[in-house]
């Protein structure tokens, strides 16, 4: 059974434990200083932001289909079936395509390292294969962010956006954008506010290059018998011109006759 | 052997290559942080957009000369696969040396060849650009088997050419289009005047166009330094092939536009606006109003002009594919670092002294002892007169 977060922005206090529950988890430093940057970076996997008194929590989407494990060239991005997306460093060469690529540009890098890493939250991967809740969702005393099965998660979304539709925005973040993401949203102010790209295709991105990719074998076979048969017919048409030519001064002019 | 004259390109090249080996220092011992200007905002900066993009953009002569020679038998063309070979083949190694200054982590850049992930274009592209700079390689090495006496090798490459040319093409074909291809998963980041599903295509066909450009532009340059060039009614025919591949652009990409309706925002003064009306000004209206002209198409000088001006305009467009277009999204603007002009300027001018010092000592040039890069004919008595035996 896939899992996921349900962050619900109408029940954050902005307490910040969930970024704190993810620094001790990931190993980060957190004090003062880096709870108030509102930022995701290399040492801060989750932020949680405010405008006025309205609230939103970012962190890597998971996505059900994702960008960043379909442009990796050496698949050191994965999707996990439990729901995780996760980062192997192992076999990481650095080319930051993940990042670019990403549309929620939620991959960070150490830039200041001389043997960098990619950064970011992997919805806490190991705990999850342990039958755990991630570590934000340990830590959220509210329930603002709740972990569970995806599939359970959305029908509870619904549920409360049904049972107080003056709350919330009629819009499930993540349930349909690229294609659904392993971390859902709620929110009573649109979430371009804080940040979240609007009009994203309900198409998983991937599925962009993959129609152009599908055509390589295509590209291939096809383009070695017509560029085959070019040369076949163009260099006969050159054996014939030579025989047609002279016969006399034959040595100089086979040199178009191809072994 | 007398001793090396000090010329002010030598002046300059000297230069460029003390900085560039400060920016190699200032890279690889502080990391990228500190050698460039690039952020979590903004991860690809000159380093993927001028020395890979272009880089490989600009070594395009290659496939394009090979199949016009090898494929189609227009055999008008042979004196020049020799310097065109070459250029692709330096461009590419150029390209992978600049790779290892991008990658965070460029000693593991051969997991690609273990670690597969085929829905990747980007693992598309580093396999295509492996094998096509190995079927370079191949196709430049009877130059060197000529220098060095080498018949037996001569032998055995002149009858896998064919093959080989044809793979060159279809690797080029691929890898060409996927640098476009590579930006198809971004619609939300690309600027709209550059993001369009035929990414692929513009990038096939410009490419096509800076390969017979570029195949001007070097004959022209060592005309001046080496005083070793091309025919004129050759460069003739490059720069007619040049006039009508650069139409068929220019009219697919004004469709694009159209049928996107992205040519409203022509309408606005925007600094994508202004870079994208620099671009086709550069790669299209000049050169193609020129060349219509019979006077420049039929002089080496109009030439020479139009050739430089296709390559700044396409420069240009793959800069606005990877920097410019990508800005807005981003919220940054980005500059690059000194750093990072000092190692793609020493780039640029390692390519051109090895050209240079190429066309020097090996025989690349007609003049210089003629043949083909991939001789139909095995063994140094590839008779050079017959170069243009065919009418």
């Amino acid at each position: 059974m896939s899992k996921a977060i349900l962050y619900d922005a109408t029940m954050c206090i902005h307490c910040k434990l969930c970024e704190q529950g993810c620094a001790q988890r990931n190993g980060l430093p957190y004090d003062d200083a880096i709870a108030a940057e509102e930022q995701r970076s290399e040492h801060k996997f989750t932020a949680v932001m405010a405008k006025g008194d309205k609230y939103m929590r970012r962190l890597c989407m998971n996505c059900v289909d994702p960008t960043c494990a379909s442009v990796c060239p050496v698949g050191a991005m994965q999707k996990t079936a439990e729901g995780p997306v996760t980062y192997d460093v192992s076999r990481c060469i650095g080319c930051r395509y993940c990042m670019v690529a990403c549309p929620f540009s939620v991959p960070k890098y150490e830039w200041d390292k001389t043997n960098p890493r990619v950064r970011k939250c992997d919805m806490c991967a190991d705990r999850v294969r342990a039958g755990q809740q991630t570590a934000c969702a340990d830590a959220c005393p509210t329930g603002a962010t709740k972990f569970g099965d995806r599939d359970a998660l959305i029908a509870e979304a619904k549920d409360r956006i049904a049972k107080n539709p003056g709350q919330y925005l009629n819009h499930i973040y993540g349930l349909e954008e690229v294609g659904g993401t392993s971390v859902l949203l709620l929110s009573s102010v649109p979430f371009e506010t804080f940040g979240y790209p609007s009009g994203l295709s309900t198409e998983p991105m991937p599925s962009l290059t993959h129609r152009v990719l599908a055509h390589v074998p295509d590209v291939l076979a096809l383009g070695s018998l017509l560029l085959g048969g070019i040369w076949w017919i163009t260099n006969r048409r050159s054996e014939v011109a030579v025989a047609e030519a002279e016969p006399s001064d034959s040595l100089s002019r086979t040199k178009n006759h191809e072994g | 052997m007398s001793l090396p004259r000090i010329t002010f390109w030598k002046v300059v090249l000297g230069a460029i290559l003390i900085a560039g080996l400060c920016a190699t220092v200032l890279r690889f011992g502080r990391g990228l942080g500190a050698a460039t200007h690039l952020s979590d905002a903004f991860p690809w900066g000159l380093w993927i957009g001028f020395d890979v993009l272009c880089g490989v953009m600009l070594a395009a002569g290659g496939f394009t000369l090979t199949a016009t020679v090898y494929i189609f038998h227009l055999e008008n063309f042979r004196p020049i696969i020799r310097p065109t070979v070459l250029t692709a083949f330096m461009g590419y190694v150029l390209v992978i040396v600049a790779l290892f200054y991008d990658l965070g982590r460029g000693w593991f850049l051969w997991h690609a060849l273990i670690m597969w992930n085929p829905r990747s274009v980007l693992f598309e592209v580093a396999w295509c650009v492996m094998l096509y700079t190995t079927v370079l390689a191949l196709e430049f090495a009877p130059i060197l088997f000529e220098r060095l006496r080498l018949e037996k090798l001569l032998k055995i490459q002149h009858a896998i050419a064919i093959p080989l040319v044809i793979l060159g093409v279809l690797l080029s074909t691929l890898h060409q289009s996927s640098l476009g291809s590579l930006y198809l998963i971004m619609p939300n980041k690309l600027h709209p005047l550059w993001y369009t599903p035929w990414l692929p295509l513009f990038f096939f066909l410009s490419a096509i166009c800076v390969g017979l450009a570029m195949t001007i532009f070097e004959s022209s340059m060592s005309a001046k330094h080496f005083g070793k060039q091309l025919e004129l009614p050759l460069l003739r025919s490059l720069g007619r092939v040049l006039l009508v591949a650069l139409l068929l652009y220019a009219v697919m990409r004004f469709l694009d536009l159209y049928h996107r309706g992205a040519l409203r925002l022509l309408a606005m003064r925007t600094y994508e606006t202004n870079m994208f009306l620099l671009e086709v000004t550069l790669a299209l209206i000049l050169p193609i109003a020129l060349l219509l002209f019979p006077r420049v198409r039929e002089s080496a000088g109009g030439l020479y002009l139009c050739a430089v001006l296709v390559i700044l305009g396409f420069i240009t467009n793959r800069l606005n594919v990877a920097i410019t277009g990508m800005e807005a999204s981003a919220g940054v603007h980005y500059f690059p670092k000194w750093s990072e002009i000092a190692v793609t300027a020493s780039i640029v001018g390692i390519g051109f002294a090895t050209f240079g010092l190429a066309v020097k000592y090996l025989p690349i040039f007609p003049a210089a002892g003629e043949g083909s890069a991939i001789p139909l004919r095995a063994g140094p008595q590839a008779a050079p007169e017959l170069s243009h035996a065919r009418p």
